[in-house]
């Protein structure tokens, strides 16, 4: 009688979980199948779901319309960029905040994350000035510089919540054999936090490749990333939809993989240390 | 780390390649519609007779390419030397002193072909800000078989009352026909160029000479009375989220009988591929009241060189050859006549080929003449524009007013409720910039 019980409550429960997938991942599927559409379809009322001409013109024309692989290399860049220049700055100052406190470490952390409560466009103008002043529009050291010091709290922040999970007294034993601080955050503290630090990574790789203010208002062409690609492809007047998701398909494609890739670490660096 | 050090050996050797390349670089900033596109692929032609030049653009959709020019315009970013404006930025950026006059289009571009309601937008202090790429009015597009169906003819310039009767008798809400699709999302250039314009037939106007709001006033009442009454009887459902692009897909599977918006529709419209009713539809001009205005816009993108650009005789010579008469006549002999940017020159709307292939040429020609960017409601204004007001502030404030219209519309609130607060909101706003002392 119990295991008949276990039985229908596993398929409850998967049924419940595919469902929710299905739905979040729902929209992603829309988008990648209308952009096999001709506009006509991906506008039709009502709408069609898979019975329509599948065609590969949008993919066409989106190519020949935009340099995808410039853009592309653009977003890689960026983003992998301002993250590893995030996590050079950022381990150092979680391991300050998780190891050795002063009074001030909870206002500091706080304070930081204050700094993401602001609307971007309210620091637009002078960070704009800035920019043109010493020449950084439009290029890739300019947003990575941006990007990074954007994400940064969120970054400390993550770390150092992984890195308080870490007793204190395996750093002690490490010094007692001698270790330095490089050597103790390097040989000791990073293997430990190694799941915290990776989906750190990965989900500020994905934050910095998203990002579409400040790279759609800081570049023309030469450091526009996927975002501005995406961006050529929207109109207020005219059928643009079946090429929009083409495009979107595209940009999406390559954080999409990467995302499924290395989904187990993400999920065990975001539960880790959930459970005591 | 890697990446790291390729941006920097990246950079360095742009330092070092830079000073060798003597051709002068243009970046166009432009927006996303069809005639802008082909432009981009017609570049060669234009890198064939200027050599020295190259042609760098930069597409992006309207909202986005508005915020990003407007930001570099005016910090002098310098990062554009030819950008896409539309008519409403043209006065105020003109005034301003952020636009370089085009005076040196070239002895054959002949400026008094440009007709001369778009030239009149353009134009401040008698000198030309910006050159007309294309231009577009407003007017109805409606069924020819419903309206034989129904036993009504639609005249060449309906009035509103006319409208709004031919919409109630052809909705047959069971069949999903609704007899007019009009805009109702909110946002300045959606709901609100489409009421202003319409407020404008109404004896409407937004200040009176002394810029004092006008919400409170029994016209635009009138107005909006209208307008959500019409819809309610004879409009599709959900009409409050519904812009130029959910009209047009109505439209195209025949469930519209008219449909009031830019004349540039009318190529979608009629276009077999993209509409099932593309054989069966007729053209009229905006709607009146007889009170001597029409209730149709006028709308121009337009190419504009920044002021302060070091670059400007290159960029008056690509402006010169994308708004000149050979341009058209170079789209015509590779996409048609058909595909041709409508509405900046006389001389397209007196050429045979062109009225052939485009049904819709004599109506546009005469929406667009019949709107008067410098005179555009039946009583005096201080301002400049027909569906808009050509101050900075107008984009913030039509789109708080268009909110609560667009809350009419959908019953969230009363016509009367909604103008009370456009009228609250508009005094406030414009008392703050300093209009109302």
């Amino acid at each position: 009688m119990a295991r008949e019980h276990t039985k229908t409550y596993r398929a409850g429960i998967s049924v419940i979980a595919w469902a929710a997938s299905l739905t979040l991942f729902f929209p992603i599927l829309w988008m990648v199948v209308t952009s096999f559409k001709s506009e006509l379809d991906a506008f039709a009322s009502p709408p069609v779901f898979l019975f329509f001409d599948w065609t590969l013109e949008n993919y066409h024309i989106v190519q020949t319309r935009s340099d995808y692989f410039r853009h592309a290399s653009n977003s890689v860049i960026l983003s992998c960029g301002s993250t590893l220049l995030a996590l050079l700055i950022a381990i150092p100052a979680a391991w300050a905040m998780a190891f050795a406190p002063s009074k001030r470490t909870k206002d500091t952390l706080l304070w930081m994350l204050s700094t993401k409560m602001m609307p971007p466009v309210g620091v637009l103008v002078p960070i704009y000035l800035l920019y043109r002043d010493t020449g950084l529009l439009d290029s890739r050291m300019g947003l990575v510089a941006l990007l990074c010091l954007g994400n940064l709290p969120i970054v400390i922040w993550m770390l150092f919540t992984y890195f308080k999970e870490i007793p204190k007294d395996i750093l002690e034993a490490a010094r007692m054999d001698g270790a330095t601080t490089l050597k103790e955050i390097v040989y000791v503290l990073a293997p430990m936090a190694l799941p915290g630090i990776a989906s750190t990574l990965l989900l500020n790789v994905i934050l910095a490749w998203n990002e579409a203010f400040w790279t759609l208002n800081l570049t023309t062409s030469k450091a526009a990333p996927l975002t501005v690609f995406i961006a050529a492809y929207s109109s207020p007047e005219g059928l643009f939809w079946a090429k929009l998701s083409a495009a979107s398909t595209l940009a999406i494609a390559p954080i999409l993989v990467i995302g499924w890739l290395s989904q187990r670490q993400l999920v065990r660096g975001l539960t880790f240390g959930a459970v005591k | 780390m890697k990446a790291l050090l390729g941006v920097l050996l990246g950079a360095a050797s742009m330092l070092v390649v830079g000073p060798a390349l003597a051709e002068t670089k243009l970046t166009i900033a432009t927006v996303n519609n069809g005639d802008m596109i082909r432009m981009q692929g017609l570049t060669a032609d234009f890198t064939a007779k200027n050599p020295d030049i190259k042609l760098e653009w930069v597409t992006l959709e309207e909202n986005a390419l508005r915020q990003k020019v407007t930001t570099d315009i005016a910090t002098k970013g310098g990062q554009f030397d030819v950008l896409t404006i539309g008519t409403y930025e043209v006065p105020i950026w003109a005034k301003k002193g952020w636009l370089v006059a085009l005076d040196k289009l070239g002895a054959d571009y002949d400026v008094d072909d440009l007709l001369p309601a778009i030239r009149s937008g353009l134009t401040t202090d008698g000198k030309l800000f910006a050159a007309p790429f294309y231009g577009e009015s407003s007017m109805v597009m409606y069924r020819t078989d419903l309206f034989d169906k129904a036993g009504i003819k639609m005249p060449d310039a309906p009035t509103w009352t006319f409208v709004a009767d031919a919409a109630r008798k052809l909705t047959d809400k069971s069949k999903e026909i609704y007899g007019i699709c009009l805009r109702g999302k909110a946002g300045w250039g959606e709901n609100m160029a489409f009421l202003t314009a319409t407020a404008n037939s109404f004896g409407a106007r937004w200040f009176d000479e002394k810029w004092a709001p006008q919400f409170d006033q029994p016209e635009w009442k009138k107005t909006l009375e209208f307008y959500v009454n019409l819809m309610k009887d004879a409009g599709p459902p959900g009409a409050s989220s519904n812009g130029f692009n959910e009209n047009l897909a109505l439209f195209n599977s025949g469930k519209c009988g008219m449909w009031i918006d830019a004349t540039v529709a009318a190529s979608f419209v009629t276009n077999p591929k993209e509409s099932k009713v593309a054989d069966k539809v007729g053209f009229a001009l905006a709607p009146d009241n007889g009170l001597g205005k029409r209730g149709n816009w006028l709308w121009a993108w337009n190419l504009a060189i920044p002021a302060g650009s070091q670059k400007v005789d290159a960029a008056t010579k690509f402006i010169s050859w994308a708004t000149s008469k050979s341009y058209l006549a170079l789209v015509a002999s590779k996409e048609g006549w058909a595909n041709v940017p409508p509405g900046t020159r006389t001389s397209l709307y007196t050429n045979p080929e062109y009225q052939k292939a485009a049904p819709f040429a004599k109506m546009t020609l005469d929406s667009i003449n019949s709107a008067d960017p410098k005179k555009p409601t039946v009583k005096p204004v201080p301002y400049v524009g027909v569906q808009f007001v050509a101050i900075p502030e107008f984009q913030g404030l039509a789109t708080t007013v268009g909110q609560q219209f667009s809350a009419a519309l959908s019953g969230s609130t009363s016509v009367d409720a909604a103008l009370a607060s456009a009228q609250a909101t508009a005094v406030r706003e414009m008392t703050r910039a300093g209009y109302i002392k």
